[in-house]
């Protein structure tokens, strides 16, 4: 049966295909552990502006009542989360542009195909969303939801982007959201949940996706 | 076996025009360039699968500018997904059989 095992070869074909065509799998697991690093950096920091200790709810420090009290550096709290927000971001995002473009020129694959583009969008609605409305809440002094409503945003983003690149992704979102949704039931850990669900979620979820399908065998 | 072999459509006896087939099955619009670096084939090898099976009508095309240069994309018919499923439900039956039979 030589025809079977040739028409074998070609549904294999066609599922790479389909796969190829639909999904952006050129996205580097060393992006997500990158943006894992840079956000535990930015939380390590505002640990310091706050002066207080991971998990330090629990010795009655509640990270928002005192970062309303707090002027450090020069700086009232609006400015610092400002700052370390968007310096996070930018240092994530130019690391995973990085990172993913090193992999889709040694796939011999373009990055900006039609592939990525549709990952990008599906995950631009949700993410401008929640940024707004993290703007809006910080700008309105209710910080002490600003943490899980960028987790819950940042996961909804995920679980839909990850219909159009590596299915992981998807998981990963998932657990983001459940992390931002414990985080609004117990506002006191919002700021160690989101350097659990930002910061060692990626790095997990990175190296993970790293070891699957990135390693150069 | 026969039977089964006798569904097995004609159009897509061919692994690329069965490559251009599952492009289109789960794409809306695919230009041409995507289309070829996808296949990885060349312009004409690309464009002499194309034909026949926009003569079957299994693919309809458009044309139009971007910018300045002429972009070709294309799409499945409704026909084409009917055509390509049957094609790969014939496949499924054949190969289900063939493992019977080595079984």
């Amino acid at each position: 049966m030589s025809d079977t095992r040739q028409q074998l070869e070609h549904l294999a074909e066609m599922r790479s295909l389909m796969e190829r065509s639909t999904r952006f799998l050129s996205l580097s697991g060393l992006s997500g552990v990158w943006a894992g690093f840079c956000a535990l950096a930015g939380v390590f920091v505002l640990y310091q502006y706050l002066g207080i200790r991971p998990f330090g709810f629990e010795y009655g420090e509640l990270y928002f009542n005192k970062a309303v009290q707090t002027i450090k550096w020069g700086l009232d709290y609006r400015s610092v989360f400002l700052i370390i927000a968007v310096l996070v971001l930018a240092a994530a995002l130019a690391g995973g542009v990085f990172f993913t473009t090193r992999k889709a020129r040694s796939r011999g694959e373009r990055v900006w195909d039609a592939s990525s583009k549709r990952l990008l969008w599906a995950m631009a609605v949700p993410l401008l969303t929640g940024g707004i409305f993290g703007l809006a809440l910080l700008y309105r002094g209710y910080i002490s939801f600003l943490a899980p409503v960028t987790l819950i945003f940042y996961g909804l983003a995920l679980v839909n982007g990850s219909k159009y690149t590596l299915r992981d992704v998807e998981n990963l979102g998932m657990l983001e959201i459940a992390l931002g949704l414990t985080g609004v039931f117990f506002p006191g850990f919002g700021l160690d949940l989101w350097a659990i669900g930002f910061g060692f979620l990626h790095i997990f979820y990175g190296t993970r996706m790293y070891w699957k399908y990135d390693k150069p065998t | 076996m026969k039977d089964i072999l006798s569904q097995l459509n004609p159009a897509f006896d061919h692994r690329n025009r069965l490559g251009i087939m599952s492009v289109l099955a789960v794409n809306d619009w695919v230009d041409y360039n995507t289309l070829k670096e996808l296949l990885n084939l060349t312009d004409g090898n690309l464009a002499s699968h194309l034909k026949p099976l926009e003569a079957q009508e299994y693919i309809e095309y458009r044309k139009q500018f971007v910018g300045r240069r002429p972009q070709t994309t294309y799409a499945a018919t409704e026909k084409g997904k009917i055509a390509f499923k049957a094609h790969l439900d014939a496949l499924e039956a054949m190969l289900k059989i063939g493992r019977e039979i080595e079984d």
